[in-house]
Order: C-alpha cells, then structure tokens, then sequence
C-alpha cells in the first residue's frame, strides 16, 4: 500500500550531494520527490525514484550506503486546510509523524504530495483511508 | 647557584657509578632469579645464569623483557616480593582492557620520591617553594610521584590535580605557586587562560616548571616560558620503571639526566637488539637496579633517543638521555594518555563499527586534538538522524571509558578514508614535535 522511500547517508562536506545525484542521473533515475536532513556532520537524503529498487542497487555499486523503506503518501488538494486534515486525523488516532516532506503537482495535477514517516504504516492508512483521504501506490 | 637533592650521588664519579650498577645488577639479577620464575625461564632459555653477571658489562647477556611479558604476566606474576611486602599499586591506561599494574614496596616509593625531588630541585625547587602538582592524581604516576618528591624536599605542597583550570589559577595566585607540574600542552593551556584573564607574566608568581608525559617541542617549550615567565624543564618516566623522575632536566636544559643509581640506561638496535654506543639513535632500555616489588630487566620502552656523556654544566654527572624522539611502535601519546590504534579498533569492533577508521592528531594552541573518522556501515546507518546520533554518542563514550580522554567522532562515508596499497591510513599526526 504504501511507497518506497530510498534514505542515503552522506557526509556533510562539499560536493556530496552532487555525486549521489550524478549518479542517479548517469542511471536515468528519475527522483520525484527529495529531502535532506543534516546533522554538522553528515545528513541523510530521503528519495522517493521512479524505481526504488534499481536506484538502490546503482547507489550501492557506487559506495553508497543506502536503505528502502516504506512511507506513507497521502495525496492532498492544493488548498488551505487540507494538511491540517491529514494531521488531525492521525493525531486523533495517536499516531506520531517523525518526519515529513511534500512535493507539489508530481502524479495528480491541483494536488500535493505528503511524504510521512510513522511508526505504523497499516494503522495510518487505514485511518487516513477512513477519513476519504487519498493515498498513493506504488504503480 | 645549582640545587642538588642528594649531590653526593648526583655528582658522583664515572667510577663510582659503575661501583653501584655493578654490585646493584648482579644482586637484582639473583633477585629476579630466585622470585620471578618467568624471568627465571627466560634467562635458562637464553643459556644465562646468575653467575655469569658480574656486572653492567654483562647486561647484554640477559633477555629484555617486552609490554607483552608485562600483560601475560597480569595483574602480579612478576611481582618479586610477597604481597604483604607491597603498599601501592599504579597503572598504566591499557590497551584491549589489559593495564600494566605496578606493585611498590615502602622502599620502592620511597626512592622514586627521591628520584622526583632530584628533578624538583634541580629545577630550582627548595623548602621555601609552593609546588603544585596539576597532574592526575590515582592510578597515573604523575600526579602521586611529583607529590612524594615535593614532601621531600619540603615544598608547601598543592595537590589540585588535574582539570578546573579557573581553580588551578585561584590557587596559584592565592597561594603563590612558584612551581607547577603538569603535562606541557596543560601548562600551555593554563598560560592561554591566563593571558586571556588579562595576567601578565610579573602578575604570576611561578618561576618553574616541571611538565612531562607527553611529548613537546622547543617551541612549545619557549612558547610556555613566555606566557608564563618560568624556566620550563622536562621530566622522563615509565609507570614501569616507577613513574616520573626515571630523568629530568637541569638548568642546562639540554638533556634529561638519568637517575642511574637506580635506573641503568641502554640504547639498542631496535630491530636487531644489539647495544648501540653513547651518541647513536635507537631504543630505550631500562634496568631497574634498586626497585623490589616490580623490578624490570632490560625492559623495552618502544622510545627512540640518543644518550650522551658529555660533561653537563650543572655538575651531575649521570648519562644524559634526548627527549624521545619517536616511537618503535604504533603507540601515541596524546594529551598525556597513551593511545594505541588497537584499544580505538576493539571499541569499533564491540560497538557494531567496522575496523575502517582514521586518527587525525594536532596540535592547536598547544593542546592536542583528537578526531577519529569511522566509515559507516550498512548495518550502522538507519534512516533516522537521532539514532544514528545515539549510536555515535555510545561510541564516544565507549572510547572515552576504554582509552581515557575524549576524542571527537566523526562519521564519514563508506571507503572515504584513503587506503594506499589497499591498506587504510591509521594514523595522521599533525604535531610538529
């Protein structure tokens, strides 16, 4: 149900995160939506790729560290209120977001794309399904 | 004027010297052969007995004794002297959780102590000074040694140990400390503090200083006498060997003066382990002649130096060893605390790591800087910031309790650190020493 997130550890230095894209580039991965959490010394780059499974595979040829994960997509409309709604429902539930990132457009026009990371993929979807949110597949 | 603690011996002829390591040897050597039987069955090995040593010019024929006999033979096994006869224990830090452990007699204390007043005087210490001792006090010799050898000569005697640097200070203008001992890059770094309090050099009541543990240039040396308007003079010791005080600098401070009464001095080959003549460069070896409860014979301490007998301005006359000039084995001494690369590789390996890592050692503002680089792993690396944060700070601190200072972890990227021939470099050293 859920999607697979592709997390890279990178060292906080100068050019680090170009290698990983070239890499990525020179494989014809294409990344749909990205994030980067850093540390002073080294951060973590979050992906999700048109083929998790093949760019994990190039990264780790290339030296990389790399680990698929699933995370939650919840597809929103482009309006005030919708990411509230989205929260709400999982904070009425009890469920923690540890972190999120977004990305706009994407699959579906008008729309926004909510990355999360929680404890319970099952739990959160089925609640989020519950409350007519719409959630994204792997194709 | 020079000081002297015992000058009578300090001062004695070449051939008196000789008189005492002669008799001293050969009564160590049946020591150890009636005590150690590990000694024992290294000198039978070897084909030696008791009464082919007549003296120091026989000492070639006896077998060294390595680290690695001192760590088979944990905690006590060459301790030559009944148990109910020791009153103290020291220790090294240790590599792979195994220390050296050095037993004492009242004896053995007694004439290390005066090993360390010789230095305290000899550095312009006498019974009017306030000496304070801002070495680590416990299981490290420094700061128990240079206590013991301060009573003696009958300095006011400050026991602040080591840390608290605002402290340190309180006292020794509070109680005009004339005398400081610590490692060097302390004493530089207590000189920094000061100046950055606005104190000038007249404003410090200090007027020497004995520093050692640690390897430290002329410049560090000049640097320190500056800040701090003292005479700053070198000090040479082994827990092995007792501590502190095995020699010390004079007033000509070019050179520290084995005391050879107690101690006899060997530089040799370190690959063939044949005995070099005065003025060549090669490895320390010691002999303790007068220690009871933990004599070492020929004992390997791994330092390179030169020894000389040229005559020595300050009137002693026992043999004058160079600062060491660099190690035999991987060892480094770093903020006083030895290091070996193997203590670093066993916490990686416990901790989950791999063995890829990288020392990088400096030396800013005369104090030592300690950065390790691990590589992550696959197994290591989660996708979660604050767990991998977690895990570096279990290995800070697993490092921190096995090598006892702290070092800062860095967490590189899988095969970043340079490997030439495929074999990854340990060691960067900075330090220009």
């Amino acid at each position: 149900m859920s999607v697979s997130q592709i997390s890279v550890f990178l060292e906080n230095k100068t050019g680090a995160l170009n290698n990983l894209t070239s890499v990525l580039s020179d494989n014809g991965i294409n990344i749909q939506a990205m994030s980067v959490a850093e540390t002073s010394e080294f951060g973590i780059v979050r992906m999700i790729v048109d083929d998790a499974f093949d760019a994990s595979t190039y990264l780790k040829d290339a030296g990389y560290i790399a680990r698929v994960s699933a995370v939650v997509c919840a597809t929103i409309s482009d309006e005030p209120g919708s990411l509230h709604r989205i929260i709400d429902v999982l904070n009425n539930v009890g469920i923690d977001v540890e972190y999120m990132y977004a990305f706009l457009g994407g699959r579906k026009e008008n729309h926004a794309h909510i990355i999360m990371k929680v404890a319970d993929n099952e739990k959160a979807e089925a609640a989020l399904r519950k409350a007519g949110i719409e959630l994204l597949d792997e194709d | 004027m020079e000081n002297y603690y015992q000058k009578d011996i300090e001062c004695a002829s070449p051939g008196q010297i000789k008189e005492w390591q002669d008799e001293r040897l050969t009564a160590q050597v049946q020591h150890m052969w009636d005590n150690v039987p590990y000694y024992r069955a290294m000198m039978e090995k070897k084909g030696v007995k008791p009464e082919d040593i007549k003296g120091r010019d026989d000492l070639y024929k006896l077998p060294f004794i390595e680290k690695s006999d001192l760590r088979e033979n944990y905690p006590d096994k060459l301790v030559a002297v009944p148990l109910k006869d020791c009153v103290r224990i020291q220790s090294t830090s240790g590599t792979t959780g195994k220390r050296v452990v050095a037993y004492y007699t009242q004896g053995d204390i007694d004439l290390w102590e005066d090993c360390c007043a010789r230095a305290i005087m000899a550095a312009g210490g006498t019974n009017e000074d306030v000496c304070q001792v801002s070495y680590g006090y416990g299981l490290f010799t420094g700061g128990p040694g240079l206590n013991g050898g301060s009573h003696k000569v009958g300095c006011l005697t400050v026991p602040t140990s080591s840390g608290n640097t605002d402290r340190q200070i309180m006292f020794i203008r509070d109680l005009n400390t004339t005398i400081l001992c610590c490692t060097p890059s302390y004493a530089a770094y207590l000189g920094e503090s000061m100046k950055e309090m606005g104190l000038s050099p007249e404003d410090i009541p200090l007027k020497a200083g004995i520093f050692g543990a640690e390897a430290w240039s002329e410049e560090m040396r000049h640097e320190i006498q500056n800040t701090l308007g003292i005479k700053a003079y070198d000090i040479y010791g082994l827990t092995e060997l007792s501590g502190p005080g095995v020699a010390f600098e004079c007033s000509a401070q070019d050179g520290m003066h084995v005391n050879e009464d107690h101690f006899i001095a060997e530089v040799v080959d370190p690959d063939t382990g044949e005995p070099l003549p005065d003025g060549e460069k090669g490895e320390l070896v010691f002999t303790s002649i007068t220690k009871k409860a933990f004599p070492l014979i020929r004992y390997r301490t791994r330092d390179i130096c030169i020894l000389s007998r040229e005559k020595c301005s300050c009137g002693r006359t026992h043999v004058k060893m160079t600062k060491p000039m660099g190690r035999t084995d991987d060892m480094l001494i770093i903020r006083g605390v030895n290091v070996f690369p193997s203590q670093i590789e066993t916490v990686l390996l416990k901790n989950g790591y791999q063995a890829n890592y990288q020392i990088i050692v400096d030396r800013v503002n005369n104090t030592d800087t300690f950065d390790i680089h691990v590589e992550m792993t696959s197994e290591m690396f989660t996708d979660n910031v604050g767990e991998i944060s977690k895990r570096q700070n279990e290995l800070v601190s697993a490092l921190r309790s096995m090598l006892g200072i702290k070092a800062n972890v860095t967490l590189v990227a899988p095969k970043s650190i340079i490997r030439s021939e495929g074999k990854a470099v340990r060691v960067i050293d900075k330090r220009k020493i």
